[in-house]
């Protein structure tokens, strides 16, 4: 019979942590959600000397047991509820060699809730290049624990970290540091007030942000023997705290460890010169943000086309194979276009995931925070919003995904609202068609006006999520008080196993998570376009070859000529219809309708509803702009695409949420319907109003 | 005037000396920024803001308003290494 051994690893930031949870665990690990909250929670199964396994969680990075943000909450939170299923039988605390003494701090807070801890030194394949020496033995014995020198990079050490954790018995659980010495009075009130707890465990909870009520809190009333401190009494006693704890840490350290400064400086400062210099810190940045864009746009347009293809291919194929009827035409125009609507952006979403992590594990990113920071802050948004906003041109998914480490939930929240407008790749084959059927194929200032147009119109989305946000950021009444520290890392080379995690990990959540919302309503939006409540609907093919004019049609010209009366006369037909005159001051007509409901969907399935709809068969561009060229505006008789409605049409894509997986992703990341749905009714209305605004303007 | 660690230049080094405020973040407190530690200037964002520096070998980044707050003694230019 083995038990398996519960294992936390607990850390700084920075310190190489999800390295070492890969090494141990390999593939063999799931990322999840802790319940009612979107922390990632990392898991893993490793298996140790002797047959024994251990349970590996991956907690967030934290720099101590004061948590200020959610994801340090969940450290303490798990450390002191003994009653958890995951509460570590032992803590390995993974530090960097280089930062040894700002992440010893966590580890000492870790030793006084006596909880076995292990001294995990990582890196230690660059301490001889930066002239650092450890004393192993008077490490351990001065820190009551047991060191392990590990090297992801080098994959040394693994071997004898599993070797500890297997015997984590032997271990030790005599405190570090004695808090009470911050206030011996208080403490004393404090053990005499509650004898049965443990002092520093009771300190912990006492000193926890507000915030997190979740904690027993209830246990800690004003007794005779003792009398609770204001806040700001106990901010100083923290603070008192921190100043004991690095007085023994540079104790231990003047013992233990030593460093040739001389060996230490030049690669880092080099660096920093360039990536963070007031000119060429941005020209960098500008350089690199292209590099993004043509790898989004140009290379993933490859995977892309063939995907498209596939998908293609594979309905025809399951059209022709399996026996004709109701099933196989949902499984052939229903979940396999379905299906290929998720997997065509899977080279896109992996393609900017890539770039991310890669920016992120060199040490890049905190520099383009620097650099962005004083500018964004203006909008109500912090330097980090910056990669959102970045990766929202692709795709606003993976973009409100990446505002997960944004510590201040009022800077995030107000970027995850405002990421949908930046223009996102969706939006652009609706442009493309409509600027080409309304705008001038001509030069003005030797500039031609429909690149203009598109340029505008980017620019456009970017100005309005950034207005936005500074609006956000005066009418919101959100309580965060993080403020902004960002740790400037040591530049690496990223790690190519961390990297691909990375990007399958995003990936295959995108395609699940987001995936199951747009399968269910393209099945729901299949069904509605080819099914009618009416004998319209059901005798269509009787009722347009009885007509005179269909005779000269060419078979396939006839059988088009009957989808798009079936579709006039289906449910979203009638939808379409029925909304009519609440777009008509829009100058759209019920065609127009249709496409703008099947397109909530996402907005690219706009361009493909219209040539369906203008009974178009080929998917030829030219054909479907024509088409939309000969058609005719009911009222005034003149083109239905002119200028005004086209303009009308342009804003309202640019403003309007239509993306059913930005929803869904919003509803996810937030937790709940109101944001998701305070937003898509705001950006309904938005794109309504700016688009009536402009269509009665310019007519 | 009492200097703080926004009065430094690109480069110049001090000793911190003690916060103007009692709440100073317990973070920064964490990364090394205590009475006593030494700190340097790496690096300033257009418009002054933030900051980039070494404080007691922790490479980071604080906004101006925090930095205001922060109190330090520069030291000389020919005492330093």
């Amino acid at each position: 019979m083995s038990k398996q051994i519960n294992v936390a690893l607990i850390g700084n930031p920075n310190t190489g942590k999800t390295s070492i949870f890969n090494q141990l665990t390999g593939l063999n690990q799931k990322v999840g959600n802790y319940p009612g909250i979107t922390v990632e929670k990392k898991e893993g199964v490793c298996k140790l000397p002797r047959g024994v396994k251990a349970h590996i969680i991956d907690l967030p990075g934290t720099y101590s047991l004061n948590a200020t943000s959610l994801d340090e909450n969940v450290v303490i939170e798990l450390l002191l509820n003994k009653k958890d299923k995951d509460f570590p039988d032992v803590a390995v605390v993974i530090t960097d060699v280089e930062n040894l003494k700002r992440n010893l701090l966590l580890f000492t807070q870790i030793k006084d809730l006596k909880i076995p801890a292990i001294l995990v030194v990582n890196m230690a394949d660059r301490m001889e290049r930066k002239g650092i020496s450890l004393d192993i033995d008077t490490l351990e014995e001065r820190l009551h624990t047991k060191i392990a020198l590990v090297s992801t990079r080098k994959k040394t050490g693994i071997n004898q970290l599993k070797e500890l954790i297997a015997n984590y018995k032997n271990l030790s659980t005599t405190p570090c540091v004695d808090t009470t010495l911050v206030d011996t009075d208080y403490f004393n009130g404090l053990r005499a007030a509650f004898p049965n707890q443990d002092i520093y465990k009771l300190w912990l909870v006492i000193t926890q942000d507000a915030n997190f009520a979740n904690l027993d809190r209830n246990l800690i009333k004003d007794t005779s023997a003792f009398s609770t401190k204001s806040q700001s009494e106990l901010k100083k006693m923290q603070h008192k705290e921190t100043v004991l704890r690095y007085q023994f840490i540079n104790g231990v350290l003047k013992e233990g460890y030593e460093v040739d400064i001389n060996a230490a400086k030049g690669f880092r400062a080099t660096i920093d010169r360039i990536l963070t210099h007031k000119i060429w810190g941005y020209v960098v940045f500008f350089l690199i943000l292209l590099t993004i864009f043509q790898a989004i746009y140009d290379w993933s347009s490859y995977p892309m086309d063939f995907i498209d293809g596939l998908f293609a291919s594979f309905s025809e194929w399951a059209k022709e194979t399996l026996p004709a009827g109701a099933l196989t035409d949902l499984i052939a125009e229903g979940i396999i276009p379905g299906l290929g609507g998720i997997v065509i952006f899977i080279p896109q979403i992996a393609f900017l995931f890539l770039f991310i992590s890669i920016l992120e594990e060199s040490g890049y990113m905190s520099r383009v925070v620097f650099l962005m920071d004083r500018i964004m802050r203006r909008f109500g948004l912090s330097g980090k919003s910056v990669v959102p906003l970045i990766s929202g041109t692709a795709c606003a998914i993976p973009a409100v995904m990446a505002t997960r480490n944004i510590e201040s939930w009022k800077e995030r929240l107000i970027t995850i609202l405002v990421t949908p407008f930046v223009t996102c790749s969706a939006r652009l084959p609706v442009y493309l068609i409509i600027i080409a059927l309304v705008i001038p194929d001509k030069r003005f200032l030797g500039m031609n006006l429909q690149g203009i147009t598109l340029m505008a119109l980017y620019l456009l989305g970017f100005l309005t999520a950034v207005f936005s946000a500074w609006a956000l950021n005066k009418v919101l009444k959100v309580k965060s008080r993080t403020f902004f520290v960002v740790e400037m890392p040591n530049y690496k080379l990223p790690l190519v196993k961390n990297v691909l995690i990375t990007v399958v990990e995003k990936t295959k959540s995108f395609v699940f998570g987001a995936g199951k919302i747009i399968l269910a309503i393209s099945i729901i939006l299949w069904f509605l376009a080819s099914n009618g409540p009416s004998e319209k609907f059901d005798n269509a093919e009787a009722v347009i070859t009885s007509q005179p004019d269909s005779q000269k049609l060419t078979e396939e010209e006839l059988s088009t000529k009957i989808a798009a009366y079936k579709l006039e006369n289906s449910y979203i037909g009638i939808a379409g219809h029925a909304i009519e005159p609440a777009i008509r001051p829009l100058g759209y007509d019920w065609k127009i309708g249709i496409a703008l409901i099947s397109s909530f969907a996402a907005r690219e399935v706009f361009v493909g509803t219209l040539a369906t709809i203008y009974s178009v068969g080929s998917d030829e561009e030219e054909t479907i702009k024509n088409r939309m060229a000969d058609e005719r505006n009911p009222i005034t008789g003149g083109p239905l695409f002119n200028l005004a409605s086209g303009i009308s049409l342009l804003l309202f894509y640019a403003f309007a949420m239509q993306c059913m997986s930005t929803v869904a992703i919003v509803k996810r990341e937030t937790n709940g319907w109101k944001w998701p749905m305070g937003q898509l009714v705001f950006m309904t209305c938005f794109a309504y109003i700016t688009a009536l605004i402009a269509y009665q303007l310019i007519k | 005037m009492k200097l703080t660690i926004a009065n430094l230049k690109r480069g110049q080094r001090a000793i911190i000396k003690e916060f103007s405020t009692d709440i100073i973040p317990i973070k920064l407190l964490e990364m090394g920024c205590l009475p006593g530690n030494e700190v340097e200037l790496l690096q300033i964002a257009p418009f002054k803001d933030p900051l980039y520096l070494n404080i007691n070998g922790s490479f980071l980044a604080i906004r101006r308003e925090t930095a205001l707050q922060i109190e330090i003694d520069v030291i000389p230019e020919s005492q330093s290494v």
